[in-house]
């Protein structure tokens, strides 16, 4: 056993001795954390738009002016001809072209109808369709106020934002980032660093020693544990004095969760590099394997309800997808293990399953070998 | 010169005599292609929602039948109790719950106004405010219906209206795929590229190589363009593979100059190939490689407009940009093949991109030390 | 205690020029690592043609100065001549003359007996014709021609060796470095390696040759013993065993490592 503790020890020193690693396994977090919580966000606003206006009215100038001001548009530019719009477009960075017919103001007067043309640049549809929608809103809510006394039957419905009332980026992605984190320290760097012993040769050595194989798995391990730890801890820390994240349910609940992602990653890892001997396959799998489904299978960015049913499937088997569930269920809604439970169940399968098979591919190899 | 094609050479053999390497670098951009484009969407595909209808009249079930004729509504739950409701929000079943007030038919009837309550799950706050905007629309949608239901032509015809006709140029149909398309390719070269070139200086140095090629006199210049212009090679023509890919199974548009694409592509290239040696000059394991790498990358992709829009950015963060080159050639990407458009509308990313390279060569040029 | 006569940067030529028949020419060489003195004030000289044998125990300091020697890394100080060029400033010069095999003898693992011999000779500037006439030869001397296909990582040990010492003078240089060439090997093989450096030797190849076998000593022209960054002793190998009154080298470097006298001989 004091053996064990003195291997720990040394393996604790090559880390800490390497501060490059150490600044970024905790610039990392940090880093990312202000990127989605200042920096990223899915809504849009100040896109450049410019304005064909073939009638030069008082009420169109009106129209512009509060498309302007809403905040969402900035005039980019007038234009003069239909011919115009296609090179406004090709230079890249208007996105929306709002036509006025001529007549525009005389013709809602007399005929109570006067036509607009929105015109979205698609080939980003998503933002096409989200400014076309906000532009319509706009002239609506010009008309609306136009047309005030005109209504006589309203319907007004009412919004309240469930858990997180000012629509918060960071809310959707603290838990993503962790399980990220949480991933890339101790599936992906323990892979590398038992993998990197093999290469140099220095794992034969360590097998030849008086440890047990076992030892030195989790020797290997352990300092890993403790930074996946750490950064966890920093996230929440962070995410909670910085931009507010609450954690409305159980500390004790959120922690023990967190290990026990931690213990499935290195299970994984472990998994990884039993099947690997260099460095560069181990990275290669690991990014490919683990990073990519955990930022994109996971519901971190992209919701899960909108891929199609396959990659649904997918997701799945994905255990990134449960811990951020059990994550947002502590922290954002404040739930108890009673509706998390099931997701508790499945990472400790997923943990118990990835250990038993390393174990089977550690036997193979030492006896074929 | 004769020395660089002998190191290309071997590092040609290098990497494809790496069996289980060889697979990765060829076989997995498709899948992941294929997984990226399909998973990668902010667009809503279907609102799962819990009604609690407290009035029970004539007008807040046609408002719910409302909601169940919508193709992206799935009623999970109609009941009585707010309670059960939020409990199955709680659980992750349900994204909105509408609450129709008793009472509701009777004050519309006599107060003309009436309310509706939606509670929206909002923790992620994109798709609720998109939720949000839906529910409304469908509810505001129905009160013109008994508008026009209620109301006689005359008063109707007091209404005034603006007709706004909507066009979507260059993807009428507001296809996806085409748009994310030729950002994951960017991705998936930009991934490869800097992985590669990341650990192949520090695994030289790892394995004791390097010293061996430091003893001779070979000239600094020579080393590193002989360990750029392979992965230059597979990288271009992964794009190519991507793009046919791009083209076969999603169809997407190229509407401007294959060669532009290329050109813009090979400088390109120089610069995440540049930064990935420049690391590897710089570390001295490919662990730490490998992070810094990743560190790098993680930051490249979120702040290059590939899923969301730069314009939304805080200014800072903008000015920041300018030293992404993701930012400059998904753009280029984006709109020679989508848009068609021309060299001189992309000429002023091209050239950064021109400088760029330049200098992180040389920067990778300079830090390779044959001394210690 | 000893005054610092020369600066931390290179020195010009003054005092003591090299005697003409030295190819290698140290005089003072000091090496730090932070307040550790790797190489202590080392001052000696490298015949032509001779076979020099640099001794001493792990961490005495051998490594550290044979790649100051191929321009692998700075002294801190000291004036340093090889093959007539000045290790500060003629660096590049140095490398067309010299050939290197450091410990881990560094062949490509992943290619062919072939293809790292034709790898190494390209970087040397070999032209096409050269490298596969010089190819073909060194794999007929080796007996290697069977194995020209095979991954370097799937031949034994002591092949792997002797392929690299003929990679490491592959281009003819005037002096190869070899350090610690043949750690981990059996004695036939560590003999046979021997053989290959008379051979170079006979072609005019100075040597210079770090180990820390003392057996290995016998075979060199002269030996210098390293102990603690310092030369304890240098001299032709018969001459040492008679000035420390010993049998074998092994008991001279006993006595010397023993002694460990500050100021050495």
């Amino acid at each position: 056993m004091r053996r064990f503790w003195g291997f720990v020890v040394k393996e604790f020193l090559h880390i800490f001795r390497d501060y490059r690693t150490l600044l970024i396994l905790f610039g990392i977090p940090a880093v990312q954390l202000i990127l989605f919580g200042f920096v990223i966000t899915n809504e849009i606003k100040d896109a450049r738009f410019a304005v064909l206006d073939l009638s030069m009215d008082e009420t169109t100038r009106q129209l512009t002016e509060k498309i302007v001001s809403s905040g969402y548009f900035q005039l980019d530019r007038n234009l003069h001809t239909y011919d115009e719009i296609d090179e406004a477009f090709c230079e890249g960075d208007i996105r929306l072209v709002v036509v006025f017919e001529p007549d525009f103001a005389r013709r809602l007067e007399k005929e109570k109808v006067a036509h607009v043309q929105l015109i979205g640049d698609a080939s980003d549809p998503n933002s096409a369709s989200i400014l076309v929608s906000y532009a319509s809103g706009i002239l609506n809510n010009y008309l609306l106020s136009m047309n005030s006394e005109a209504i006589p039957l309203q319907i007004h419905p009412e919004t309240r934002m469930m858990y997180n009332q000012e629509l918060k980026g960071v809310f959707m992605f603290v838990p993503g980032l962790m399980a990220m984190l949480l991933m890339l320290i101790s599936a992906l760097m323990t892979s590398l660093s038992i993998t990197r012993e093999k290469e140099l040769g220095t794992m034969e050595l360590l097998l030849a020693s008086p440890l047990k194989p076992l030892q030195i798995v989790l020797g290997k391990v352990f300092p890993y544990v403790f930074l996946a730890f750490i950064d966890a801890c920093i996230i929440i820390l962070l995410g909670w004095s910085v931009f507010g994240v609450p954690i409305r349910g159980s500390v004790g609940l959120l922690l023990f969760e967190s290990f026990l992602f931690i213990s499935m990653a290195l299970s994984l890892g472990i998994l990884i590099s039993c099947i690997t001997n260099s460095q560069q396959l181990a990275m290669m799998i690991s990014l490919v394997a683990l990073m990519l489904p955990t930022i994109l299978l996971s519901g971190f960015i992209f919701p899960i309800e909108n891929m199609p049913k396959i990659l649904q499937w997918f997701c799945h088997i994905m255990p990134p997808k449960y811990f951020i569930t059990i994550i947002k269920s502590i922290m954002l809604m404040g739930n108890g293990l009673y509706f998390i439970w099931k997701e508790t169940l499945i990472l400790f399968g997923f943990t118990l399953f990835f250990i038993l098979l390393s174990i089977k591919k550690f036997k193979i190899r030492l006896t074929s070998s | 010169m004769r020395t660089i094609l002998y190191i290309i050479q071997k590092e040609f053999i290098q990497v494809f005599r790496n069996k289980r390497m060889l697979p990765i670098i060829f076989f997995v951009p498709i899948v992941q292609l294929l997984i990226l484009v399909n998973a990668a969407t902010f667009e809503m595909k279907q609102i799962n929602m819990a009604i609690v209808d407290l009035d029970l009249s004539s007008s807040s079930r046609q408002l719910t039948s409302k909601f169940q004729g919508s193709p992206f509504y799935r009623i999970i739950n109609s009941s009585f109790s707010y309670k059960k409701a939020l409990s199955l929000m709680q659980k992750g079943d349900v994204d909105v719950i509408m609450q129709i007030p008793s009472g509701f038919e009777k004050n519309l009837v006599k107060e003309k106004n009436s309310q509706v309550q939606l509670m929206v799950n909002a923790i992620n706050g994109a798709a609720a405010g998109l939720i949000n905007a839906y529910s409304t629309s469908i509810i505001l949608d129905f009160n013109r219906e008994i508008l026009i239901e209620w109301l006689n032509p005359a008063e109707m015809g007091e209404i005034r209206r603006i007709v706004t006709e909507t066009s979507y140029w260059y993807n009428p149909k507001l296809n996806y795929t085409t748009y994310m398309v030729p950002g994951i390719l960017v991705l998936l070269v930009t991934i490869i590229g800097l992985l590669l070139s990341g650990m192949n200086i520090v695994r030289e140095k790892e394995m004791g190589t390097i010293e061996q090629i430091n003893v001779t006199p070979i000239r600094k210049i020579e080393f590193i363009a002989g360990k750029l212009i392979p992965f230059w090679i597979i990288a271009l023509f992964e794009l190519a593979f991507g793009l046919v890919l791009g083209k076969l199974l999603f169809n997407i548009p190229i509407e401007g100059s294959l060669w532009l694409i290329f050109l813009s592509a090979s400088v390109y290239l120089f610069v995440i190939l540049g930064f990935g040696l420049l690391i590897s000059t710089m570390t001295n394991t490919q662990q730490q490689s490998m992070l810094i790498s990743f560190f790098f990358m993680v930051i490249f992709i979120l702040m290059s407009g590939l899923f969301t829009s730069i314009e939304s950015m805080p200014l800072w963060a903008q000015r920041v940009d300018l030293v992404n080159p993701l930012a400059y050639f998904i753009k280029i990407m984006r709109m020679v093949l989508l848009k068609g458009s021309s060299f001189a509308d992309i000429s002023h990313l091209f050239y950064a991109l021109v400088i760029y390279a330049v200098v992180i060569i040389s920067l990778a040029i300079w830090r390779y030390r044959k001394v210690a | 205690m000893s005054p610092q006569h020369h600066g931390t940067t290179a020195p010009q030529h003054h005092g003591t020029l090299p005697p003409d028949d030295a190819i290698i020419h140290v005089s003072d060489l000091v090496k730090k690592f932070g307040s550790f003195v790797a190489n202590d004030h080392l001052t000696f000289d490298v015949k032509r043609g001779e076979i020099f044998g640099f001794l001493g125990a792990n961490g005495a300091g051998k490594t550290t100065a044979i790649r100051i020697l191929c321009g692998l890394s700075y002294p801190t100080s000291g004036e340093l001549l090889v093959a007539g060029y000045n290790v500060y400033t003629q660096r590049e010069k140095i490398k067309k003359n010299i050939g290197y095999m450091s410990q881990k003898f560094s062949l490509y693992d992943d290619l062919t007996v072939f293809e790292n011999i034709r790898f190494y000779a390209a970087i040397y500037g070999l032209s096409k014709k050269e490298i596969y006439h010089r190819a073909g030869n060194l794999m007929k001397k080796l007996e290697l021609e069977e194995a020209r296909n095979k991954l370097i990582r799937e031949i034994p040990l002591g092949w792997k060796q002797k392929l690299a010492f003929s990679v490491a003078i592959i281009h003819d240089p005037k002096i190869v470095f070899l350090d610690e060439p043949t750690g981990g090997v059996d004695p036939i093989t560590r003999r046979q390696f021997w053989d290959m450096i008379y051979e170079a030797a006979r072609s005019g190849i100075t040597v210079f040759v770090t180990t820390h076998y003392m057996d290995e000593a016998e075979y060199c022209d002269r030996v210098c013993i390293m102990v603690d960054g310092r030369i304890a002793a240098l001299d032709t190998p018969m001459d040492l065993r008679e000035t420390f009154h010993a049998k074998t080298m092994n008991d001279v470097f006993l006595k010397l490592a023993r002694a460990k006298t500050p100021e050495g001989i």
